[in-house]
């Protein structure tokens, strides 16, 4: 039977874990390997990797840790972050990283979608949207650089256009949500996986078990990502699997 | 020593990380000489049929991965590596695959509900007894990415089967040759077994 993922994720900074309690005071975390390993074990089913500081400049560094990931890793995992062009894909790609993430270089280049697809196959394209809903109420925009631009671009219609281009996966974050701990964007999640065929992760808000089992059943997500609340362990990934199981979706066990 | 076969193909490394990981020493090259030596021989893969057999013919491959077959080599194709051993496939309608094993190589169904590709985990059911899964429960759930599947000719080779809108073959066994559609790689600890008993195979 096909199951639904849960996705922890991890933040990078340096080549560090990092988790900021009020995102100015990063704490250490250890190492990016140790961690993912630990989430493994503890039946994590792929991890996502977002690197807050990469940039040209410490590519070297970024490479030095997707290497140590992979071999020490067994499961899959997504690697976001800085990644502007079709050669940082192919170069973490190289290092033995399943898939990349983009966001921002996505929607100043969509381009980079379609030669990274092409070149790699779709199956290693994730597209991550950050999506706000408008003071109007009428949809929800998508921002780039952290959250901290408003592109003006709808966001279904920008999911729509990815798919197009060539994306395999959405990893979608709901910046009203993101932090609460009061659930993800169910309406969100729900207008974007209504619009497009391909897989969508949903981000941003998750406090509670029920909340992952709304945003798979009511939002039609086919897998669910938390960072802070795994990370101080608030909830184990094993407890939010024992209790979709609980509820009747499949997960892996 | 366990050889994969280099042809630029995008999973070679975690594929070499997960054997170097058993302790297994793993070479890495497309040298004949060296793929006749070692004791077992993977050929990886991910992207499209087409293109991969335009390379295996490019590297001169095709070949010597039919005398590996012939030879008896323990041999184990993975993902995109299980299609090739085929005689043909959907994605590239002209192509000749290796025509090792018989069988065809189809599209997942579109209109089952199912998204295509599968990315995800799935489990798997043991229609026939197989040296690879010796260990593994019954239900074990293994990493899946792909739009084509396998449908083997004769319904005795296969070894695993996992349900995704249809029936797909999931890992085939016939003499010394074996592969599997989903990557073992991937698949933590029930993929790290798989490939220790392919090492272990390979070893006697």
């Amino acid at each position: 039977m096909h199951t639904k993922r849960v996705i922890p994720c991890l933040d990078i900074k340096d080549g560090r874990v990092v988790k900021g309690v009020q995102f100015v005071n990063l704490k250490d975390a250890g190492e990016p390997a140790q961690a993912a390993q630990a989430y493994d074990r503890e039946g994590a089913d792929e991890v996502v990797f977002l690197d807050i500081t990469a940039s040209a400049d410490n590519r070297s560094t970024q490479l030095q840790w997707v290497r140590q990931v992979a071999s020490r890793l067994f499961i899959p995992f997504t690697v976001g972050g800085g990644i502007r062009t079709v050669e940082d894909f192919r170069l973490i790609l190289r290092e033995g990283a399943d898939k990349i993430a983009v966001n921002s270089a996505a929607i100043t280049n969509p381009g980079l979608i379609s030669q990274a697809a092409d070149k790699f196959g779709s199956q290693c394209v994730v597209v991550a949207i950050d999506a706000k809903k408008r003071a109007d109420g009428s949809g929800w925009n998508i921002y780039k650089n952290g959250g901290r631009v408003d592109m003006g671009i709808d966001a279904v219609q920008w999911a729509v256009q990815a798919e197009k281009l060539g994306a395999g996966e959405l990893l979608l974050t709901s910046m009203d949500c993101d932090g609460t701990k009061e659930g993800y964007d169910l309406e969100l999640t729900k207008a974007v996986t209504d619009a497009v065929g391909i897989p969508v992760i949903a981000s941003g808000g998750a406090g509670k078990p029920e909340h992952f089992y709304e945003a798979l059943e009511r939002g039609g997500a086919e897998a669910v990502l938390a960072a802070s609340l795994f990370h101080y362990k608030e909830l184990t990934i094993r407890q939010v699997k024992e209790y979709l199981r609980q509820r009747g979706i499949s997960v892996r066990l | 020593m366990i050889a994969i076969i280099d042809y630029d193909a995008g999973n070679i490394k975690s594929v070499e990380k997960a054997f170097l990981s058993l302790g297994q020493e793993t070479v890495v090259t497309r040298e004949p000489q060296a793929l006749f030596r070692a004791d077992g021989v993977v050929l990886p893969g991910v992207g499209a049929f087409g293109d991969a057999m335009e390379k295996l013919h490019r590297f001169g491959l095709v070949p010597v991965i039919r005398q590996l077959a012939r030879e008896e080599k323990p041999f184990l194709g993975i993902c995109l590596g299980l299609q090739l051993l085929f005689e043909s496939s959907q994605e590239s309608p002209g192509v000749e695959g290796l025509g090792i094993l018989e069988g065809q190589v189809l599209r997942l169904p579109e209109d089952q509900g199912v998204k295509i590709p599968q990315i995800g985990w799935n489990s798997l059911h043991f229609p026939n007894p197989g040296r690879l899964f010796c260990g593994i429960p019954e239900g074990a759930y293994v990493y899946f990415v792909h739009s084509y599947y396998l449908r083997a000719k004769e319904e005795r080779i296969v070894t695993a089967t996992a349900e995704y809108g249809t029936c797909v073959h999931a890992s085939v066994e016939q003499g010394n040759v074996f592969a599997c559609q989903f990557h073992p790689e991937k698949s933590s600890e029930t993929g790290l077994a798989i490939l220790r008993n392919f090492v272990g195979i390979a070893a006697r």
